[in-house]
């Protein structure tokens, strides 16, 4: 069990964890794979459009549905269970389709995939450019202290910071002003570090986009002395976000850090099908990152075959929750402390020596 | 100076799909396309080291399994972030059901 604090963790992209990680081979490592056949690999990456045009469909009618159905009711209470529905499908089903857009894999044709990467950019309040790339490293460098850009909660754990997550608050804290800053042309050291300089010009550009959209929508509520407009573009980012938070922090959270095993640092979660709509099956998290090329609707398929190997999933959100939780309140005072994922008796052990981590900081 | 080597037999790569090959020290990539050409090209992702022989072969694209870069594998231009640099293409002839690849 942990005794005491060793690793102060250096979470910026640029300082003294970062040259630590690519002294010790961390970086940019070779990660473990479950074995899956040639064959079998390559039926459950095939590509189709169906399912995700199918989804798109039903995902535009709810958005267009529900944003009717707050025009029509604004004013009066019943405009509240719509609002619940839009802010959830603009707040937090946009980043399931970001992802998924982002990777190439939801439809086969290319352009369908970018056109949703765009939309589903701008209503998550993400940087298209910048946030492809530092998707890169993330799945380069998962949970890899000064690589990985996407660490949502550190070490030692700022509860207050990840229950405020819940609110969106925090991303207009930092995103908002990122995409300002960028659209004035600034790229931080960070966004340098992972975005290659011949893209460093789009990322500019699509900023300043994003920020002309939430201008034009504050000029147009102030032209109709309406707070409608941002409850439609922009608000449902703070009202909505809590489901995306809700499944996204489980991806990683109180599991190892440096690590070169997604069994080791990723959870699986089972989930309702209504959130795995909205999460677009991202709840099989180690599968995904295991393999990035499988599409969101062959997870579950890919998710029976290796789960001989991998640690049991928990059953639910909940479960996750509160296997999670006191994990996350013995790393306050112990930041080396971590969940340790048991493996069943049919999967490959993990090679503790190879990863490098200190054992004695985990919980069973 | 190029000479022509042999990478593998016609039947080592299904239609539509892509298989690795090594050859002093470098590692190269052999796709048959869907109508029964082939093609080769170097073997690692030109954004990271990735092999590209574990990715998927859609048409004339191979699509990289480490961030789904996509390169066009008969001339070897990279399609889009993540990849921004091309792909190195070598010459291909089927000379008595194998597949020579001509390497620099
Ligand atoms: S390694 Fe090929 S796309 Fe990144």
């Amino acid at each position: 069990m942990a005794t005491t604090a060793k690793t102060k963790r250096d979470y910026s992209l640029v300082g003294e964890s970062t040259r630590r990680a690519i002294e010790t081979g961390l970086a940019s490592a070779e990660w473990y794979h479950t074995d899956v056949s040639r064959k079998t690999m390559k039926e459950l990456m095939q590509r189709s459009d169906g399912p995700a045009i199918r989804d798109t469909i039903i995902w535009i009618a709810a958005i267009l549905g529900s944003a009717a159905g707050i025009i029509w009711f604004w004013g009066t209470w019943w405009v509240v269970p719509f609002l619940v529905v839009y802010g959830v499908l603009y707040g937090s089903s946009s980043d399931s389709r970001w992802h998924e857009c982002g990777h190439g894999t939801a439809f086969r044709t290319r352009w369908m995939n970018d056109v949703v990467y765009q939309i589903a950019s701008f209503m998550v309040m993400r940087n298209p450019v910048t946030w492809r790339w530092s998707h890169a490293r993330h799945h380069t460098d998962t949970i890899i202290v000064g690589r990985d850009a996407e660490i949502a909660v550190m070490r030692p754990p700022d509860l207050l910071k990840a229950g405020l997550a819940f609110t969106g608050i925090l991303d207009f804290r930092y995103s908002l002003p990122a995409l300002v800053r960028q659209a004035l042309g600034r790229l931080s050291d960070d966004e340098k570090s992972y975005v290659p300089e011949m893209e460093q010009a789009k990322a500019v550009t699509a900023a300043r986009w994003h920020v002309a959209i939430y201008v034009a929508t504050i000029a147009l509520a102030i032209a109709l002395r309406s707070w409608l407009p941002l409850a439609l573009i922009g608000l449902p980012r703070l009202y909505g976000t809590w489901h995306m938070v809700m499944t996204g922090l489980l991806q990683h959270i109180g599991l190892a850090d440096n690590v070169v095993d997604h069994r080791l640092n990723t959870r699986t979660v089972y989930m309702n099908p209504i959130s795995r709509f909205i999460y677009w099956n991202m709840n099989y998290h180690v599968e995904h990152h295991m393999f990035p090329m499988v599409p969101y609707h062959a997870l579950p398929r890919l998710h029976e075959l290796i789960k001989h190997d991998l640690p049991v999933a928990n059953p639910s959100i909940w479960h996750a929750y509160r296997e999670v939780w006191p994990v996350l309140l013995r790393q306050l005072r112990y930041e080396d402390y971590y969940l340790k994922r048991e493996l069943p008796p049919t999967a490959r052990p993990y090679r503790e020596e190879f990863h490098g981590v200190d054992m004695s900081a985990a919980a069973e | 100076m190029a000479e022509w080597v042999e990478a593998c037999a016609v039947d080592d790569v299904d239609e539509e799909d892509v298989i690795r090959f090594d050859h002093g020290g470098r590692t190269f990539a052999i796709y048959r396309s869907p109508d029964d050409r082939f093609f080769a090209t170097d073997g690692f992702c030109t954004h990271e080291k990735a092999h590209l022989a574990d990715g998927l072969v859609m048409d004339e694209i191979i699509e990289c399994p480490k961030h789904n870069g996509r390169f066009n594998y008969k001339t070897g231009q990279a399609k889009g972030a993540p990849v921004c640099v091309n792909l190195k293409t070598y010459a291909v002839k089927v000379a008595a059901g194998k597949v020579m690849i001509e390497i620099d």
